[in-house]
């Protein structure tokens, strides 16, 4: 049976929704995926990784940090958790959460450029998800410790 | 004793979920009348013996039993009473218990509801046991999670002397109290419309009392699912300290999707009870709804997607997966099976008449559930297919859902508007002509008055135009009723709105709606955000305010230390109190858990949290955001629920009607239009 020219329109018209929808979809996850990388592999990938939203995770480079307060700026090195691979330059902008320092596992989202920096908007020190206490002397439990002892004076 | 007796309850639960489960089937499917009885005692039993395994865990909590092995995981002796109480539901193990609860709460309320509906004049009515029976067997899969792979009673000996409390962003507000039971209410209660339509497929039986009655089951886990995605949204901001409410975070898209595929059923339903048509569909959403619970449930139980509300790493993954697949496999087959009767009996007539709004609706609301899955899907999908390890930005979501949203707020007004069958010109010209006005004088001033983002500018007039709309439903009938009864303006809208309910109570959720819409739209787009580092006494603008910090000090309370900063605020320059962000420590945290300091205003929210701070407390690093019209979210989510609990509460006059006249009501036999009865 042959289709109505209503149902043969309709037909059409729904097609045609569906083509413009799958493709707003599949370009929407195209442009807006982050890849999860470490720093050796963003080497890897070399300049086709610039420009890319990405998630770089590793560790803290020993005496890499360094702190401009006046414009809210960090800027540290990220190398791979065995500590083997050139490090990653990585600016950002904001004060680091309290436990960021030497030699912690860091995440930073953000761009690599083609400078070489990789800028980040997003820094997160990473922790295992399991909640521990935090080993004695820690920064954090220390930093409130003194102020305890200063309320005290 | 406490772990002994807890899993006890929860094992004779499952055998007898299981045993009535059984006994339901047999009944619906011989009309043995003691086998149904059988049921319905065991779907009782099940929920006795399941708040006894709830209270005996309240009491393990509250007592610290160290011994039960969950107390031992979220218990504390220096937790205050009240994070113990909801503790239970602050890890994995827990939260399926109270999940179980709900559940058989809902089973035990279906009995009570069933009472009067198995023997019909027509013989028994084997809808009753079927559904009965389906949402036994949901039963027994959760009781079999918390008697197995999540069993929360294991007997620790020897028993610890103290253990970590609460996973500490959970015990850092008293809304972690009303938002998981608000959510789970609503989710859990998704099962309830499913049993039913499952019923009512097995006893191939869809009448127009299954729509009615389908559609009432699923506005209460509607509105509790409503609500709690917006208490979810509320803690996000008073509690994580970035100053926002929605991250399409995988847990919170997992309770977003349901919402939107029942809001859809809640719409076709409608086109369903009126015209007959869209039965298949109609049928499919409700399924789909309660595949989307679990599918949910098993994201962010079971560990494959990190997110806030993830808990490690468990073995219930692999019991979920074989649960939907089951789910889903049998509904299709059983869809399949009775597609006869699900066949359409009306056609659309016209396209400009409400049918098409809710078809429209309906694509829409699919269309954004389908965007949030796929998003919240995506990485496992990559990661199985290309080995890469990626997730979705938050962009993807954005993009996607703003144009689906804008129309969606455009039909809440035009849709109503409409009318059955067929629309004439005229009519949609006579309704439209003010709220067309109003949206264009609208949107005149606020271009004026400077806004100048595009879509927050559309969301605006939009809102306008399908609040003209609304208000023009509400307005009509109200002047005919006193031009012809005489009746003040009030006691003629109270009148109009009383003899409707279901209509004038779905009016306001879209009014609602439109709120939350206005709301998110202006905190998203117009919101300003500083950081600064301030000496003691030393002030920093933004917007209309001046943050001066005065000082930090530290305090002791029994679970936790905390730092608070205290600030003076100025606004235009006039005094405006003070507010005080503090950051928490938590023995088990490795770090400060911020509680933000938020002053809330229909017009402004202003946040400020405490970043950091020196340890001679010289300096103070604040973080401010000023965001506009965050608090009309939290208003249209009240007016929502305003409206679901008018449009649910029945009315007087209906109560008697359905006491005098059972039968007709129970067989769905014509009603008369309470209109006609006047």
């Amino acid at each position: 049976m042959a289709l109505s020219g209503r149902k043969a329109s309709v037909a059409v018209g729904g097609a045609v929704v569906l083509l413009v929808f799958a493709y707003l979809i599949w370009g929407g996850i195209g442009n807006n995926l982050v890849y999860f990388l470490t720093p050796s592999e963003l080497w890897a990938r070399g300049p086709a990784a610039y420009g890319a939203s990405i998630r770089l995770g590793g560790v803290v480079e020993a005496s890499s940090i360094r702190w401009d307060a006046d414009k809210h700026e960090l800027r540290f090195r990220l190398v791979d958790a065995a500590g083997t691979t050139r490090p990653v330059e990585v600016v950002s902008t904001g004060l680091p959460p309290q436990m960021f320092t030497e030699g912690i596992g860091a995440v930073v989202e953000g761009v690599w450029s083609p400078d070489g920096v990789f800028h980040s908007h997003n820094l997160m020190v990473k922790h295992s998800n399991e909640y521990r206490a935090p080993p004695p002397g820690s920064k954090p439990a220390e930093y409130y410790r003194q102020l305890f002892r200063n309320q005290r004076s | 004793m406490n772990a002994f007796l807890g899993h006890t309850a929860t094992l004779v639960a499952l055998l007898l979920a299981g045993g009535g489960a059984a006994a339901a089937f047999i009944g619906g499917r011989t009309g043995d009348a003691r086998y149904v009885a059988w049921a319905r005692r065991a779907g009782v039993a099940v929920f006795a013996l399941v708040l006894t395994a709830f209270l005996v865990m309240e009491r393990a909590l509250v007592a610290h039993d160290f011994s039960v092995s969950y107390v031992a995981q979220v218990g504390s002796r220096t937790t205050p009473l009240f994070y113990t109480i909801i503790s239970l539901w602050s890890a994995l193990e827990g939260s399926i218990l109270l999940w179980a609860l709900i559940l058989s709460a809902y089973t035990a309320l279906l009995v009570r509801w069933s009472t009067h509906r198995y023997q019909t004049e027509a013989g028994p009515d084997s809808q009753v046991p079927y559904a009965l029976g389906t949402l036994l067997c949901v039963n027994v899969f959760f009781l079999l999670l918390i008697s197995w792979p999540a069993n929360p009673f294991h007997l620790l000996n020897p028993a610890p002397l103290d253990g970590p409390g609460p996973n500490a962003l959970l015990q850092n507000s008293p809304f972690m109290g009303v938002h998981p039971p608000l959510l789970y209410t609503g989710y859990v209660g998704m099962s309830v419309p499913f049993s039913l339509a499952i019923g009512a497929l097995l006893a191939g039986r869809i009448g127009p009392d299954w729509t009615k009655l389908i559609r009432r089951w699923t506005m209460v886990p509607w509105t509790f699912l409503s609500l709690g995605i917006l208490a979810g949204a509320w803690w996000s901001y008073e509690v994580l300290g970035w100053g926002g409410y929605w991250a399409w975070d995988p847990v919170e898209n997992a309770s977003f999707m349901p919402w939107l595929t029942a809001t859809a059923f809640l719409h076709s339903v409608m086109v369903q009870e009126r015209r007959g048509m869209l039965k298949m569909w109609t049928i499919t959403l409700i399924v789909s709804t309660f595949l989307l619970t679990v599918l949910g449930t098993f994201l962010t139980r079971s560990g494959v997607l990190a997110s806030v509300h993830a808990f490690t790493q468990s073995p219930i993954g692999p019991f979920f997966l074989v649960f939907l697949a089951l789910v889903l496999l049998s509904s299709l087959a059983l869809l399949a099976w009775r597609s006869e009767t699900l066949e359409s009996e009306g056609r659309f007539d016209a396209a400009l008449s409400r049918e098409t709004a809710f078809m429209v609706n309906n694509l829409l609301f699919a269309a954004f559930a389908f965007v949030v899955l796929l998003g919240t899907m995506f990485p496992l999908i990559a990661e199985a297919v290309r080995g890469a390890k990626v997730s979705v930005g938050g962009p993807y979501f954005n993009e996607l859902s703003v144009p689906i949203a804008l129309l969606l707020v455009f039909l809440a007004g035009v849709g109503p508007a409409l009318p059955w069958r067929k629309g004439s010109l005229e009519l949609v010209r006579g309704k439209f002509r003010w709220p067309t006005i109003a949206a264009l004088g609208a949107g005149i001033v606020l271009a004026v008055a400077g806004v100048r983002a595009p879509l927050a500018w559309l969301t605006f007039v939009l809102a306008v135009f399908s609040a003209g709309l609304l208000v023009v439903e509400f307005v009509t009938p109200t002047r005919a009723r006193h031009e012809t009864t005489g009746e003040g303006w009030v006691l003629a809208l109270w009148r109009v709105v009383s003899s409707n309910r279901r209509r004038y109570g779905g009016y306001v959720v879209h009014s609602g709606i439109l709120v939350i819409a206005v709301g998110v739209a202006a905190s998203a787009t117009f919101r300003q955000e500083e950081e600064w580092t301030l000496r003691r006494g030393a002030a920093a603008q933004i917007g209309r305010y001046r943050i001066q910090f005065d000082s930090v000090w530290a305090v002791k309370e029994s679970q936790r230390d905390g730092v608070i900063a205290a600030t003076t605020i100025e606004a235009s320059g006039q005094p405006f109190g003070r507010l005080f962000p503090r950051l928490n420590y938590y023995p088990t945290a490795m770090e400060p858990i911020g509680t933000p300091a938020v002053r809330e205003g229909l017009r402004e929210d202003l946040y400020l949290v405490l970043m950091a701070y020196t340890q001679d407390g010289q300096q103070a690093t604040l973080k401010a955001i000023a965001s506009p019209m965050v608090g009309w979210i939290w208003l249209g989510g009240g007016i929502v629920a305003l409206g679901a609990l008018f449009a649910l509460w029945r009315s007087r006059g209906e109560a008697a009607r359905r006491a005098s006249r059972p039968d007709a009501e129970r067989r769905g036999g014509a009603r008369v239009p309470s209109e006609a009865l006047r």
